[in-house]
């Protein structure tokens, strides 16, 4: 018997809390894939944030932390210069990260802290009921932008990886998707990536992940997945922002 | 003695505090700049790097005591240090570090408040410190150190018990305290003492289960259990942790309590009114949290008054009030926004208070 699917090691074997359609649980599915392939279970320290991801702690295999809202990258930056030959990574949202947590994210990656950083970015609050995020998008009516995201009033989307890439300390920053087979494979690789990097200290590495949250955007599954290729992929493209071990610093398509 | 512990060095407050960390085998420091306590951060900045330790000028206190979360995680001795409007940052953190049950020290040399307030010595942090360091239900230790080698010696302690108990420790100081240049001596540390931490998330190599440190817990029954276990070891740190020291109580008709830099001028306004035959005396507290209670119910059996002598409008005198249920009077003098109450100062209500006795 050939196995041709298997649940990845470092995943805990328990039912998780998101809802049905949510993309998180493929994104703990690549981190834990790639935690396998490595072999650095026994030697990863996860930071695990406050939002829907709340509770990876429990899901994932290797020893865990949960943050403060927002705190993930100082608690990382504690946890790696106390143990640098170790394997730190960070799982936030986009409130956590671009909100709350702006200051302690641009400060771990212009220090080049090595450290990965998973950035779940679904355009939304998905924990709190669906609130607007700094990554909702012109237009996107959420629970506290009722009219649409107004950029007059609530200003405009903040592009992670775009900022977050012209910092010295940042090793590598790439924007990925989970929407489709294609992309969830190169989401998967980008990760890899990101773990190398901080595997060969070059650096802090982020990977940004879009994301669905069909609860709170009011869609289907299905047509989540579509909101996501229609509306946030345009507006976030994919791609490397930087890589500092190729040649040259790869700009975007 | 060994010839290390003979030999005496002449220190400012701030930096014997970080020598003696680092003795004490803390070898991470995560901090930002604030007057009047920086030069624990130059200190560490210099001496860290060669101690194989790591200095780490944070970008805000949050993200410092933050670190200071992640470091304590992982198991290691680690530290921070800041004054009265940088300590406000770290309150969220804190709260978590006791939700988390992780050991840490930090010192606050405070200054006057509230808001940005100013820069000279004050003890106005003491509710912050002993009652109002977050959100929940939780307690730190609190050391009061009032001499330059009690701020050595209790910095030592502070790491030893922040270990033994799993708890976050504070070092009280005042930016006089800090500020102040005298001889110490370094006592030998003995490093082989500190308690193993088989719950840090140092990494489990495959030979345990993972760990996680977290606060986190959504069912209430649960979490009410926890922060009664929790209660349970404050229980047993108010029984064996409070310290106190008692000068010339015995016989006291007025007996004033005081800690920090207030004890030392307290102590000298004592001395003068002993002289004029006043029979004064004071009881110094040298933990706040656990306060010692019992010493101070001790002297109710003898004092007729109480005198609480403060950097700040009063704030110690509820707990001397409580320790002995208000069966004696309780007076207060203090100074606050900077001002240090001077030991005439402090005799001229010593002299107030026992031409009212009897
Ligand atoms: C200090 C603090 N402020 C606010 C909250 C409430 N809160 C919890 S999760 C959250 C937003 C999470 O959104 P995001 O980071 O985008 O994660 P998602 O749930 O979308 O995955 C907020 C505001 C909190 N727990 N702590
Ligand atoms: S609320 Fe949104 S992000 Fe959170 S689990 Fe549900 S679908 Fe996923
Ligand atoms: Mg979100």
């Amino acid at each position: 018997m050939t196995v041709v699917y298997e649940k990845p090691q470092a995943l805990n074997d328990m039912v998780m809390h998101y809802c049905p359609g949510c993309t998180h649980g493929i994104i703990h599915k690549l981190v834990a894939e790639v935690i396998d392939e490595m072999d650095i279970e026994g030697e990863t320290i996860g930071i695990a944030p406050v939002g829907c991801a709340v509770m990876a702690y429990e899901y994932f295999k290797c020893d865990m932390i949960e943050s403060p809202h927002g705190r993930a990258p100082a608690l990382a930056t504690g946890v790696k210069r106390s143990l640098p030959e170790n394997f730190v990574f960070t799982y936030q949202g986009d409130g956590d990260l671009a909100a709350i947590g702006a200051a302690e994210i641009v400060h771990a990656a212009t220090r080049g802290e090595k450290i990965t950083v998973i950035f779940v970015n679904n355009a939304i609050y998905g924990m709190t009921g669906g609130q607007m995020a700094p990554t909702t998008l012109p237009g996107q009516i959420t629970q506290t932008s009722p009219y649409g995201r107004n950029v007059e009033t609530e200003g405009f989307p903040i592009h992670v990886c775009e900022m977050l890439s012209t910092l010295d300390g940042t090793a590598y920053a790439e924007r990925v998707a989970v929407n489709s087979i294609p992309n969830i494979r190169k989401a998967k690789k980008a990760i890899r990536r990101a773990f190398e990097a901080q595997k060969n200290k070059e650096g802090f590495s982020i990977v940004e992940i879009l994301s669905t949250c069909p609860t709170n955007w009011g869609l289907s599954p299905v047509d989540a997945l579509g909101w996501l290729e229609e509306n946030m992929i345009p507006y976030y493209p994919l791609g490397v922002y930087k890589d500092k071990s190729a040649e040259g610093n790869q700009e975007v398509k | 003695m060994t010839e290390k512990q003979a030999e005496r060095v002449l220190m400012k407050g701030n930096e014997a505090m970080a020598e003696a960390a680092i003795q004490a085998g803390c070898r991470h420091f995560f901090g930002y700049p604030i007057t009047p306590s920086t030069e624990i951060a130059a200190y560490m900045s210099k001496r860290m790097p060669k101690v194989g330790g790591t200095y780490l000028q944070a970008e805000s206190e949050v993200a410092a005591i933050n670190m200071v979360l992640g470091a304590a995680a992982a198991g290691v001795r680690v530290m921070t240090g800041s004054s009265s409007p940088g300590i406000s940052l770290k309150s969220e953190g804190v709260s978590y570090l006791a939700g988390c049950d992780l050991p840490c020290v930090i010192i606050n040399v405070q200054r006057g408040g509230p808001g940005l307030g100013g820069i000279q010595p004050s003890q106005a942090d003491y509710w912050q410190a002993t009652k109002a360091w977050g959100h929940g239900d939780f307690q730190i230790l609190v050391y009061a150190p009032s001499t330059v080698q009690e701020m050595v010696n209790l910095m030592m302690e502070a790491f030893d018990k922040a270990d033994e108990y799993r708890i976050p420790a504070l070092m009280l100081v005042d930016g006089l305290l800090g500020q102040m240049m005298e001889p110490i001596a370094f006592p030998e540390k003995d490093l082989s003492t500190i308690p193993a931490k088989p719950w840090a998330t140092n990494g489990h190599k495959h030979k345990r289960e993972h760990n996680i440190v977290n606060s986190l817990c959504l069912k209430p029954d649960e979490l009410e259990q926890q922060v009664i276990a929790r209660f349970a070891r404050y229980d047993i740190i108010k029984a064996k942790e409070a310290q106190a020291e008692e000068y010339l109580v015995d016989d006291a008709d007025i007996v004033l309590v005081a800690f920090g830099a207030t004890a030392r001028t307290t102590r000298s306004a004592i001395d003068m009114a002993r002289e004029k035959d006043i029979k004064a005396g004071m009881i110094r507290p040298i933990t706040l949290w656990p306060f010692p209670e019992k010493v101070i119910q001790k002297a109710a059996n003898t004092a007729q008054c109480f005198l609480s002598v403060e950097m700040s409008m009063g704030q110690m005198i509820d707990d001397i009030k409580l320790a002995i249920n208000c069966t004696k009077p309780v007076h207060f003098y203090g100074r606050t926004g900077g001002m240090v109450p001077m030991p005439v100062d402090i005799l001229g209500k010593i002299e107030e208070l026992a031409r009212g006795l009897k």
